[in-house]
């Protein structure tokens, strides 16, 4: 693009290249005095991270190109995981184990819709975790809020999760099934899905830095998750006396969130559950972020 | 424009290092003692967050302690000390890549740092797309990318790449886009560590220039090099760091003489004690001076043999950057010079003609042996000088490591003319060369 353009000498430095860059910027950046000092309690910390945005923007834009650069089948993998699941899911728990839908939504839905949910939190989970150890040449060497690349890491999940939902769409058609006006509600249970996920991918991303035993741990958290989530059967199947109990997986309040404004009101939201999934999201969140941001100025001296 | 832009007040910067302890343990009770111990202090780090130190003995090494200094705008500061002196881990605590442990710095306005060239790039992406990561990793901002976008691609001279996978690139295309991201940088201030010590000879003309006119700008620059003739041109003042201490602040033209002066250690090498079993070994080598102005550099080594034999001596030369450039030897080439030892310890002068070495500091490596037969003893880089030559009658300038143009300087002329046009080529050619 730049080729019709005159060419400048090469040898010469220009003085005056340098001179339009420092009007530009507010003088209030400008001025702005960081003081570094042991343990300090940074009390511009979330105003720092707005001033990053843009390399949050770009950095989330890199890992979803090089996502889909690097694979054959590119966008067809976020295809083909989901819906083999759900037939899978289907024929297991639906068919073999004669498990009850919710209400009269076909279970393949039931099951895709919960699934939705579920790969959103396990690919947030998993990806943001091993974020920091991928970037460890950037913690090294720049200087920016760490806070940006679990969550940038996070938006990969968030493309995929935006081909899944067309395909239920897809699935609902051809099962000739409509959700209701209570689809409204979607954008907010995604992002309740994130929030739950972060919190314990924010933790385990700090403790990766430091114990690199942590990798580990997540291909068992996701797999075991699979089982103990209504992912493949509907929570319905629960005892009503183990119900509450089995909301503290913060997975569980964010799937039947999902259920209830997908499936046409099929689902019936049980409350006190859902607002104890609630509870332990946000109980998770606070903590990972407590962790990684007391923990995230040693990042570069430990990674 | 003396306004303080940087003002560190007692600052410190300590790691944990684990060491083994020295004692034997020889009953297992002992052995599962102290693995037991080790875990528990291991399990209690973890859980309150805290590195896990291997080996039982846990000591705390200051790499920074009590570093005090103020700058103001506008300054081009270079930093100089020894390997491990805490150079870098200074610029790393400016940039607030690390905490300090101890003291405070307040920082007025934008850092950017430059601690490597390159930093987030992404061989899957194309030129394009990393000009802007990386320009966002190094702090531009999305507008002055974009401003700057097609000047960046015509310094590095990828416009037909543009569209092609980095992965692809030849490795000089590699780093001159990233040369040409990093060049356009313009903080308010820049901290710099060693990047002008690669690249070549028309990158680093440029950087320079273009570092003179930030500073110019009042934009303030610190620089890490070990590239004396650069920090010279470059800085106006300069900060001599030794053991993680500041040793001295002043103009830059005193800095580097006391720190030539101070240099006490880099032109002396003893060894500690002998690891290996080996008929001759190298006690010490040292350097008449640190820097040297005739081309002759003068070394004693002092060798301790255990039998009476002909062996050879070789003097190795390396850059800045540690790669050999250049290797004298003792009856290397012909066994008739080889020199003639007895037991006991004997101290050789030795002479090396440096002929038309280029102006910078090198390391030297020595190692005794007798050609194709056997290995007795080597030293790597044990001591260091800096070539400083005056110009020689008849020419303009003499050649800089710094350059990366090459380490000699061949003579060259022109031996026969074809025609007009290709003469006027040559002697430009020949400018650039000399």
């Amino acid at each position: 693009m730049s080729i019709s353009l005159p060419r400048r000498s090469r040898t010469s430095a220009d003085p005056t290249q340098s001179e339009n860059a420092a009007g530009e910027l507010p003088p209030a950046a400008r001025d702005r005095v960081i003081v570094l000092e042991p343990r300090r309690a940074e009390r511009n910390y979330w105003l720092d991270l707005l001033h990053y945005r843009e390399l949050f923007a770009i950095l989330a834009w890199r890992d979803v190109s090089v996502r889909y650069k690097q694979t054959v089948v590119g966008i067809a993998w976020a295809v083909i995981r989901p819906f083999l699941t759900m037939v899978v899911f289907t024929i297991v728990f639906g068919s073999l184990a004669q498990l009850p839908s919710d209400g009269n939504a076909p279970y393949a839905v039931m099951v895709f819709a919960g699934m939705l949910p579920w790969f959103l939190f396990s690919t947030i989970l998993s990806e943001s975790s091993n974020s920091l150890v991928d970037n460890s040449e950037l913690i090294s060497k720049v200087y920016f809020p760490r806070l940006i690349i679990p969550v940038a890491a996070g938006v990969v999940a968030l493309v995929d999760f935006a081909i899944t939902l067309i395909i239920l769409f897809g699935v609902m058609a051809w099962f000739g099934f409509m959700p209701n006006w209570q689809i409204i509600f979607l954008p907010f249970f995604v992002v309740l899905a994130v929030l739950a996920s972060l919190g314990p991918a924010l933790y385990i991303a700090a403790l990766n830095v430091q114990y690199r035993d942590f990798r580990y741990i997540i291909p068992f958290i996701v797999q075991f998750g699979l089982y103990v989530s209504p992912v493949g059967f509907s929570s319905s199947v629960v005892p009503e006396e183990w119900r509450l109990l089995y909301s503290l997986n913060p997975v569980v309040g964010v799937i039947d969130g999902f259920r209830w404004c997908l499936l046409a009101g099929e689902t019936k939201l049980y409350l006190p559950g859902f607002l104890g999934s609630l509870v332990v999201v946000a109980l998770f969140l606070w903590l990972g972020i407590r962790h990684f941001r007391k923990t995230e100025k040693a990042f570069a001296d430990v990674i | 424009m003396s306004e303080t832009v940087i003002r560190a007040e007692g600052l410190g910067k300590s790691y944990l290092i684990g060491h083994q302890s020295e004692e034997r343990y020889t009953a297992l009770r002992d052995v599962i003692a102290r693995s037991t111990k080790n875990l528990v202090r291991s399990a209690i780090d973890m859980a309150r967050g805290r590195q896990i130190i291997v080996g039982d003995k846990v000591e705390e090494f200051w790499a920074l302690q009590n570093v005090s200094f103020e700058i103001k705008r506008g300054d081009v500061v270079g930093i100089i000390g020894r390997n491990g002196a805490g150079k870098s881990t200074l610029l790393k605590v400016l940039s607030r890549i690390t905490e300090p442990t101890a003291g405070r710095v307040e920082i007025k306005g934008r850092v950017a740092s430059l601690l490597e060239v390159g930093t987030g790039f992404h061989p899957e992406l194309t030129g394009r797309e990393n000009i802007y990561l990386n320009g966002a990793i190094l702090g531009m901002s999305r507008a002055e990318i974009k401003r700057k976008f097609d000047e960046i691609v015509d310094f590095a001279g990828v416009e037909t790449f543009l569209d092609t996978p980095v992965k692809r690139y030849s490795s000089g295309m590699h780093v001159r886009l990233a040369f040409a991201v990093a060049a356009h940088l313009e903080p308010e201030i820049l901290v710099i560590d060693e990047v002008l010590a690669v690249g070549d000879a028309e990158f680093q003309k440029k950087c320079l220039g273009k570092m003179e006119s930030v500073a110019g700008d009042g934009r303030t620059v610190l620089l890490v090099s070990h590239n004396q003739s650069s920090i010279r041109a470059v800085c106006k003042s300069g900060i001599i760091l030794d053991a993680g201490k500041v040793d001295y602040i002043g103009p830059v033209a005193e800095t580097l003489d006391r720190y030539h002066s101070a240099a006490i250690g880099r032109t002396a090498y003893v060894a500690r004690r002998a690891d290996e079993e080996t008929d001759h070994r190298i006690r010490s080598v040292s350097l008449e001076s640190e820097v040297v102005s005739a081309p002759k550099l003068e070394l004693n080594a002092v060798i301790e043999s255990r039998t009476q034999d002909a062996v050879i001596i070789n003097v190795r030369v390396l850059d800045a950057l540690g790669t050999p450039v250049a290797m004298a030897s003792v009856g290397g080439f012909s066994m008739s010079q080889a020199v003639k030892t007895t037991p006991g310890v004997s101290r050789f002068q030795i002479e090396v003609d440096l002929g038309e070495l280029a102006t910078g500091s090198y390391a030297v490596s020595i190692d005794v042996e007798r050609p194709y037969a056997m290995f007795y003893d080597d030293v790597e880089r044990c001591v260091e000088f800096v070539y400083e030559p005056a110009v020689p009658q008849g020419r303009d300038r003499v050649l800089l490591q710094s350059w990366q143009t090459g380490c000699f300087l061949l003579p060259a002329k022109v031996v026969e003319i074809e025609d007009q046009a290709a003469s006027a080529d040559n002697a430009d050619e020949l400018e650039m060369g000399s």
